[in-house]
């Protein structure tokens, strides 16, 4: 039989091209596994961890655990793990492309984990699906919808009261009266972070004028950073980072800045004045306790992820930060969070867009 | 008014330094015959090691080097499969750039842990020599790139023997090889010197604007410069004007986004301005371009 030699060598090269492909989807999959996993749980062991005491929990996560939102997720439930209260593994870069039902299926089955923590944005259908096949399982997932019963519980990040207490801050330590927040997309979440920020620098100066960028996308700090010196070039000089990529041009520029999602003062530590931050860790503890006593309900979570019950923080204040915090500002800041705790004050929930510059209103 | 122009003007040139890096890098690889659709990842590499190894060893220039190195690594492996093994230009560059981002971010989840929290090393600062202020404050990084790399890299592909080789195997690899010249000797020199330039360019983000790395850090650039290219007629000048032409688009929409009377436009569109300037210039001016003869054949003695 005769054959191209060429067609042989091209077959071999297309082999190459192959296995460089598979060795990407491997590096891929390989890579949720490795840390703080506690090895792929053997065939019965929801009975395994039963005698132990300690609760089979598993994380599904849309993106990366690198991304900040599920990064808290991840990070409460670590610390769980710590604790000794549970066993917990995670898969995560599920993506959007219409994986998160079978992988989430192939969790249910195979390892039969008490509880399922993880993000349901974007693949709301799937997982309401799955959750109803598998009614033993408490399904926990960050949504913008209702709890369904009997199994699926709903949270999202509920930071927009630190978020307000940050504005007072920005607003009162401003010297051009104008502020910059740069944000990934106009979506609900982002929103009323962003809508409370800017109620709060309105309460402590009525002059105050806001610049508002989103760019369009959860990550590139590059494009956040260049937003962010826009907004320092059109006159901000106290800047909310609901993104990475703020806080590093107001390192370069040396202005006042304010972090997002978890205490980010280590990453320019003269100029985080405090961070708006969101733990997870009241949710987890909270149904934790609701599966082992057996009393577990679908649920809207939402409490457990504000202020009252520690879900929603303002991070410590910096009194080192450049050029000092005005002790009447701490003051207000303070009574302001002492009112949101004992219910007296309620933050606004405003999910509309901003426009790009919100203007004082002239009287 | 003024201010306004300086400022863009300043921005422009910031914005423009990774993408210049990256047009010269893939004009190389492109006029020796090779469509290198790795650029994506091979800056994507370029930033994560690079920074990687200044957060371990504390220094910047250590950094730098680690990038350069990518960028050999990077380019010789797409010379390998395109000119070694001649396996197809597309699925090779798509194949490297997917395998350069695994790889990546699977190092960083190795290597940082998959935390909350950010790394972060003092990056690049700014400087000024003349001390002019305004447009002149630029990364060290800017400086090179525009004074030395852009004039050099047009010198070197014009004018020297080096780059009459690479643009006779680009476009008449046989001819070129009748005339002595080593045709996979050269295009493996000339991807493996745009995959330096490449890389490089991708260590800018983390070693010079931000002093961190992020997944996605990259966000498609490697894709623009690709286009950037092609607008460029594969000279050196015109593609660098072409990255000078989007980040000032790219400069500008981000200012009118935060000026009162602006926030009726959706700024979606503003956001896509860049990208449609460059559809648009593309359209215009990509009308009867000529390719490089040998562009994505691999080359075979017969």
């Amino acid at each position: 039989m005769q054959r191209d030699p060429r067609a042989g060598r091209r077959s071999r090269s297309m082999a190459v091209v192959a296995t460089v492909a598979l060795t990407l989807t491997a590096c891929q999959t390989a890579a949720p596994a490795s840390p703080g996993s506690s090895g792929s749980a053997p065939a019965g062991s929801a009975e395994g961890s039963a005698e132990s005491g300690a609760l089979e929990v598993f994380g599904a996560f849309a993106t990366q655990i690198e991304e900040p939102w599920d990064g808290v997720i991840h990070a409460a439930l670590e610390k769980e793990q710590q604790a000794g209260g549970v066993t917990y593994d995670f898969t995560d870069d599920i993506g959007y492309a219409g994986d998160m039902e079978r992988v989430l299926g192939e969790i249910a089955a195979q390892e039969q984990p008490a509880v399922i923590f993880g993000d349901a944005f974007g693949n709301e259908e799937a997982v309401r699906r799955v959750a109803k096949d598998y009614p033993d399982i408490a399904f926990i997932f960050g949504s913008g919808g209702g709890p369904a019963d009997p199994n699926l519980s709903v949270f999202d990040n509920w930071i927009h009261e630190p978020a307000y207490l940050a504005g007072m801050l920005a607003g009162g330590l401003t010297e051009s009266d104008v502020l910059g927040v740069v944000g990934g997309f106009p979506v609900p979440e982002v929103n009323r972070i962003t809508n409370a920020f800017i109620a709060g620098a309105q309460e402590t100066n009525p002059e105050v004028e806001v610049k508002v960028t989103f760019i369009n996308s959860w990550f590139d700090p590059a494009a956040a950073k260049e937003a962010a010196l826009a907004q320092v070039d059109a006159g901000a000089d106290v800047l909310y980072a609901e993104r990475f990529g703020v806080i590093e041009a107001a390192d370069e520029r040396d202005l006042l800045t304010i972090g997002n999602m978890s205490d980010q003062q280590d990453l320019a530590p003269e100029n985080v004045i405090t961070s708006v931050t969101w733990n997870m860790t009241p949710t987890v503890e909270y149904v934790i306790d609701q599966v082992q006593a057996g009393s577990y309900t679908a649920q809207d979570l939402k409490d457990f992820s504000m202020v009252g019950k520690g879900g929603a923080a303002l991070a410590p204040i910096n009194m080192d930060a450049t050029g000092g915090i005005p002790q009447e500002l701490l003051d207000q800041v303070t009574a302001k969070e002492g009112a949101i705790r004992d219910g007296t004050f309620r933050v606004d929930i405003t999910e509309s867009a901003p426009p790009g510059s919100v203007i004082p209103p002239s009287e | 008014m003024i201010a306004f122009v300086f400022d863009i003007l300043t921005a422009t040139i910031r914005n423009a330094t990774p993408l210049a890096l990256g047009t010269i890098g893939e004009t190389y690889a492109e006029r020796s015959g090779v469509l290198n659709l790795g650029i994506e990842g091979t800056m994507y590499a370029g930033a994560f090691f690079g920074f990687a190894t200044a957060f371990w060893t504390g220094s910047l220039e250590l950094g730098l080097l680690a990038a350069v190195l990518v960028g050999l690594v990077a380019g010789g492996l797409m010379a390998f499969l395109t000119v070694t093994l001649g396996a197809n230009q597309h699925v090779s560059g798509l194949g490297l750039t997917l395998l350069l981002i695994g790889v990546s971010e699977f190092g960083n989840r190795l290597a940082f842990g998959g935390g909350q929290s950010l790394r972060r090393i003092d990056p690049y600062p700014l400087v000024d020599p003349l001390e002019l202020g305004g447009p002149f404050s630029q990364y060290a990084l800017t400086y090179v790139t525009f004074l030395a790399f852009v004039p050099l890299a047009w010198w070197v592909l014009m004018r020297t023997r080096f780059g009459l080789a690479i643009r006779a195997v680009g476009e008449d690899p046989e001819a070129a090889d009748a005339a002595g010249i080593s045709v996979f000797r050269t295009r493996y020199a000339a991807l493996m010197v745009g995959g330096v330039l490449m890389a490089v360019g991708g260590a800018f983000f983390t070693l010079a604007a931000l002093g961190s790395f992020t997944l996605d850090i990259i966000a498609g650039r490697g894709w623009v410069v690709i286009a950037l290219v092609i607008f460029g007629r594969w000279g050196i000048w015109r593609a660098v004007a072409g990255a000078l032409l989007f980040s000032a688009v790219y400069s500008l929409q981000l200012r009118l986004r935060v000026t009162p009377g602006w926030q009726d436009v959706p700024f979606e569109l503003l956001l896509a301005l860049p990208y449609l300037v460059v559809i648009a210039a593309l359209a215009l001016s990509g009308r009867n371009v000529a390719y490089p003869g040998a562009y994505l054949k691999p080359y075979r003695r017969t």
